[in-house]
């Protein structure tokens, strides 16, 4: 009789305990982790695989422009695209950015750099083109984001991206509220500051970064052909 | 235990009697926001009825080691595995149609309607009536949603499914497709069923 009451507090004890009473939660989440990490593993090189012809896609009307890019479909010519990586050491931190590079007939036309950052949500992963000689933007496309619906997703759309077309390079692009009234000034999206805000700083670090690499590349094969 | 519905009960009034837009309210964000055309609200529809089904089997299945304070967290948990699945799984195959919908998959997290089901059902009774009940309410979901769907895109853009079928004489009420067409057409749907409801009661 004694030692069943005992046994029974020591249950009781051990039932209470707030580990014990946690492992359902612990053992799901490491079990739900393994299965997201095997889905992951499964699916990341699909999706990768169509984000890369999406991009492949949109590298004609990034470089050229709309119109062009359509015209060019129509007559079923294409640009010679390659892509390379290119690999930028940051403060003793290696960054490799994809970089397409886009040439009609042999000659160089543009530029389309593959950027990923920080968004308000969550990642945003931008596709901006570049004129040959860096000096403007010709393009820019939201290849993936997760920003609020009706606020910060309007990034998307190509009147507020349309302002990138043509912007200079020659210093960073600056967010503005209330109408650009300049070259190089860009109006933010109303309510969605933070999203204008981080993909106008995702162009700059990336124009900064990839400056010098992408002359030397230029100027690499300028004196090859 | 005997006073909770059966599998079949569970199952026919997740359809109507307990729609989870019309009769219960709830899920409300993606019925309004990604309504604007049919591929849309399937593909939504979709989503939400194998999150629901994993989600209420995986609860039903553990329903005797839930612990009451805990078991908000085990059912978010479970539903946040099974949405990231989901979000994947049309990334991977239906990408287009996964950046259409773009935030609306992720957030079938918040969507009450998974975690109420997993409250009200999963929770206490087996994982066959769990199924049942989780079918039910995902029928429920999508009949409503498609229905305001059809309704949006067959007077916005005179076609269902990408499919014209209205003459071209039709003026295509763009207001149907944007926002305001979400509420409109709930706030009439909502009234009639209730209308509905109210008729056959009396």
């Amino acid at each position: 009789m004694n030692s069943d009451i005992e046994k029974k507090t020591f249950a009781e004890k051990l039932k209470t305990s707030s580990l014990v009473q946690a492992w359902l939660v612990l053992l799901l989440a490491v079990s739900f982790g393994i299965s997201l990490a095997g889905v992951q593993l499964a699916l990341g090189p699909i999706i990768e695989t169509n984000k890369i012809n999406e991009t492949l896609e949109k590298v004609p009307e990034l470089v050229l422009g709309k119109d062009l890019a359509e015209k060019m479909a129509a007559q079923n010519q294409s640009l010679e695209v390659a892509n390379h990586r290119v690999a930028v050491d940051k403060a003793g931190q290696a960054k490799t950015y994809s970089v397409y590079e886009a040439r009609y007939a042999g000659e160089l036309r543009g530029w389309v750099v593959k950027i990923k950052g920080q968004g308000y949500a969550d990642a945003i992963e931008l596709l901006v083109g570049l004129s040959p000689d860096l000096k403007s933007l010709t393009g820019l496309f939201v290849l993936d984001q997760k920003e609020t619906p009706g606020l910060g997703n309007k990034i998307v759309t190509a009147d507020w991206r349309g302002q990138f077309i043509g912007a200079p390079t020659s210093s960073a692009l600056v967010v503005v509220k209330g109408g650009a009234a300049q070259p190089g000034e860009i109006d933010a999206v109303t309510g969605a500051t933070i999203s204008s805000n981080s993909v106008t700083a995702m162009i700059n670090t990336a124009i900064g970064d990839l400056r010098s690499p992408l002359t030397e590349m230029k100027k690499g094969k300028d004196n090859n052909g | 235990m005997a006073d909770q519905p059966t599998a079949t009960e569970r199952f026919i009034n997740g359809i109507l009697p307990e729609n989870p837009v019309y009769r219960q309210l709830l899920g409300l964000c993606p019925t309004l926001a990604v309504t604007n055309g049919l591929n849309a609200a399937v593909t939504m529809a979709a989503a939400v009825g194998f999150v629901l089904l994993c989600a209420n089997v995986i609860t039903s299945l553990i329903r005797n080691l839930l612990k009451p304070h805990l078991r908000i967290v085990v059912f978010t948990l479970t539903i946040a595995t099974f949405v990231t699945i989901a979000d994947r799984l049309l990334a991977a195959y239906l990408y287009q149609m996964s950046k259409t919908l773009g935030p609306y998959i992720p957030l079938i997290i918040v969507n009450c309607i998974i975690i109420c089901r997993c409250e009200v059902c999963a929770s206490k009774q087996s994982p066959f009536t769990a199924a049942a009940d989780a079918v039910g309410q995902s029928l429920g979901f999508g009949l409503a949603l498609c229905s305001i769907a059809a309704i949006r895109e067959i007077l916005g853009t005179g076609a269902l499914f990408g499919i014209r079928l209205l003459p071209a004489v039709w003026p295509d009420w763009v207001i149907m497709v944007l926002p305001p067409g979400a509420f409109l057409t709930f706030g009439l749907l909502l009234g009639l069923v209730n209308w509905l409801a109210d008729t056959r009661k009396a």
